[in-house]
């Protein structure tokens, strides 16, 4: 019994109805995020101290007599996520604080950014913390539902266009979770993930297979797993950039989270081990193949986001404890670093007026700080030594090498393919909108005769008969191309970098406010790499626990009459 | 476990007639189908639930026994509550979508999108020889052709080449 245990799931929630009562006192607002935020920090490293030391700590909320109860859990694995994702989320809030939100989006109704956010965070902790099935869902839901939100922030069409796909997946993958908890419920009378582990056991062979194919299902489409990962890119980069990083650092991961919690506590003995190394396997390579064809920096990181999750599958689908301790350590590392890349892009974006590769240039010169908050994360993800994607990667191909199988082999080849892949499609980025100089990009881009980049030559006042495209009852390709150009006006803006600067436009100077929070992540994200020897050694305790299942299920049934 | 095989006809009815209207194309509609998916589902939760019995209210002297389940019902009540939330978020998109665009269709994939433009290109490419087309069916070169004045499709060409 621990009353810690519920505070990172009860003042996030408590936070939002204050803060939605202050909706006419922004400043006061602000202030309360970031100290409710900054709390559940602190609160998750006391969890994680304690339950490194004393074992998973477990409350039963209302004291209910046993399978009727919600019970919390925090384990090594459930504390270490909550303490990384805290300060994940702080972080962002913190920028989206700088960014100042509240007064630069057009039109939207930008008072509901803090509540949102704030249930997001509760959700997230919920699901990291939700010891039964049923809490897991709605812990979900109201992650979802905040990022719904989040997402189609302001309305416009592109952010309308992209919710809808992103809202129209999530439904389906919230009706195949409620129907996989319906047909669980049927076969075993509980949701409790404790109770479920021993009732498994006793399961017919064919039964519990469907029940595993159908919760892996609804949760691979969470994380984002290959055949059902492709929602993923054409969401989340129409989003404003704080709510982008947040998504990418914590949204895909609370699926893996999922997955990993469920294979590991429900099905010891899983027979789709080769299933989910195939998974792993196509994502890492797909994924990655995906990321090199993009023009875009913000397209271009979704799809390096999805590849990587290949990593993270790969250490659940060795089904062994250094591969779980692997995937825990890169599940860690690769919150940090995606998140800490799309912060700094948005600095990018906004220094430079677009994130389309075409269309930038000369940024190392220009804006060094920024250049050098960009490298290294970047190069972190690519797997330089010594950064922590190196350790995270080397841990996963060691444990992929006492696992011995070839398509474990195969998967080592794959994931250093990958880790190539990446290095290219970031170097590539560097190349081009940070290293040549700003009068190259423009060339390059007149060269292909681009008139729109061309100063004075507005498209709309050349083309006016486009507005008509859009209105009359066009050819369906007609109406395609009017929509893509609509898609094409949120991220491409008239002018380039060049013409921006002649023009004397580029002075929007990052403000502080936003630098900090991002240079501050990108300096955890290399603090990872100085600490990974206890962080790694950490993972493997985690994973130890996950593996002998004993500890946490006399930690919940030993608890259970208070 | 005795199962009413009534609820369970239901459901499967329900989460068939669901499944064939989210694959419709129009927002509202898809809506509609997610409803009845849900509604179908709910009805699970009850079959799951196991026979029908007494209202599962524990009264001091009254018997406990012959009660239904309960916990089915708190969870059907939530994913109820939770359906209501959808609803309203999807139809105020499906309005929103109407106002910007005029239909509420759900659009193509950015990707597809992209391919095509670019299927679209290769097409009319220089080095591509409209007189000597292997497909006399393919008006869409001669199409392309006629010059960036007449034709939106022409202007979009650059685009895709800058993008």
């Amino acid at each position: 019994m621990n009353s810690l245990v519920p505070l990172p799931v009860l003042l996030p929630v408590l936070g939002a109805g204050a803060s939605l009562a202050l909706l006419h006192h922004p400043r006061l607002q602000r202030w309360l995020s970031l100290v409710v935020l900054g709390s559940v920090v602190a609160i998750s490293a006391m969890l994680l101290v304690q339950a490194d030391a004393h074992g998973p700590q477990t409350v039963w909320i209302g004291a209910w007599p046993e399978t009727l109860g919600i019970v919390l859990v925090a384990d090594r694995l459930a504390a270490l996520m909550l303490l990384v994702s805290s300060i994940v989320t702080l972080a962002v809030l913190a920028y989206s604080v700088g960014q100042g939100m509240t007064e630069d989006e057009e039109g939207a109704p930008i008072s509901v950014y803090h509540p949102t956010f704030l249930v997001l965070v509760a959700g997230v902790s919920n699901a990291f913390l939700a010891g039964d099935l049923f809490n897991l869902f709605v812990s979900f839901e109201m992650l979802l539902f905040a990022s719904y939100v989040l997402l189609t922030l302001g309305g416009t069409g592109a952010r309308v266009r992209a919710g809808t796909i992103y809202v129209l997946v999530n439904l389906l993958s919230s009706t195949l979770f409620l129907i996989s908890l319906a047909v669980t419920y049927a076969a075993t009378g509980t949701l409790t993930l404790a109770h479920l582990a021993q009732r498994f056991a006793e399961l017919p062979d064919h039964v519990s297979l469907m029940l595993q194919l159908l919760l892996l299902t609804t949760f691979a489409i969470k994380a984002a797993v290959f055949p059902l990962s492709l929602w993923l890119p054409d969401s989340y980069p129409t989003a404003p950039a704080p709510v982008t990083a947040v998504f990418a650092g914590l949204l895909t991961k609370v699926g893996v989270y999922a997955i990993l919690r469920t294979q590991t506590l429900l099905f010891p003995d899983s027979p789709l081990t080769g299933l989910l190394l195939w998974a792993a396997l196509l994502t890492m390579l797909i994924g990655i193949l995906g990321a090199i064809a993009q023009s875009d920096i913000k397209r271009m990181l979704s799809f390096t986001l999805v590849s990587h999750i290949g990593y993270l599958i790969l250490g659940i689908g060795l089904d062994s404890r250094e591969g779980t301790a692997g995937t825990i350590f890169y599940v860690v590392h690769h919150i940090t670093i995606q998140t800490a890349l799309f912060l700094v892009l948005g600095l990018v974006e906004r220094r430079a007026g677009s994130t389309a590769l075409m269309r930038i240039g000369g940024l190392a010169r220009i804006a060094p700080l920024l250049a050098v908050l960009f490298f290294v994360p970047a190069m972190n993800l690519a797997g330089i030594p010594p950064f922590s994607g190196f350790i995270g990667k080397v841990g996963l191909f060691r444990a992929a090498e006492s696992d011995g199988g070839w398509l474990a082999w195969t998967l080592v080849g794959a994931g250093a393919a990958t880790s190539l892949l990446t290095l290219y499609a970031v170097a590539k980025t560097w190349a081009v909108a940070f290293w040549r100089t700003p009068l190259e990009a423009h060339e390059a881009l007149e060269a292909i005769g681009d008139a729109e980049s061309v100063p004075g030559h507005d498209t709309r006042v050349v083309h006016p008969h486009r507005g008509h495209v859009h209105t009359a009852q066009g050819t369906v390709s007609r109406s395609d191309i009017e929509e893509a150009r609509r898609l094409g006006d949120d991220s491409e803006p008239e002018r380039d970098f060049h013409t921006l600067i002649q023009d004397g436009d580029d002075l929007r100077h990052s403000p502080l406010g936003m630098v900090a929070p991002a240079a501050a992540l990108v300096a955890v994200s290399v603090l990872l790499t100085v600490v990974a020897g206890p962080l790694y050694a950490l993972g493997d305790r985690a994973a130890y626990d996950l593996h002998e299942r004993t500890t946490y299920l006399t930690a919940v049934l030993t608890e259970e009459t208070p | 476990m005795s199962v009413n095989l009534t609820l369970v006809l239901v459901a499967a009815a329900l989460l068939g007639c669901g499944v064939y209207l989210v694959l419709e194309r129009s927002l509202s509609r898809v809506l509609v189908g997610f409803v009845m998916a849900g509604n179908g589902v709910s009805l699970s939760f009850m079959a799951a639930g196991g026979p029908a019995g007494r209202a599962p209210i524990v009264t001091k002297d009254g018997p406990t026994g012959g009660l239904t389940d309960p916990l089915p019902q708190a969870m059907v009540l939530t994913a109820i509550v939770i359906t209501l939330a959808t609803t309203a978020f999807v139809l105020a998109m499906a309005y929103r979508s109407w106002q910007l665009n005029g239909h509420d269709d759900v659009q193509d994939d950015i990707e597809d999108d992209t391919i095509r433009r670019l299927a679209l290109r290769d097409v009319t490419s220089e080095a591509y020889d409209a007189t000597t087309s292997d497909y006399p069916g393919d008006d869409s070169s001669g199409d392309v052709n006629q010059g960036p004045d007449d034709d939106p499709l022409a202007s979009t060409e650059e685009e895709v080449r800058s993008s």
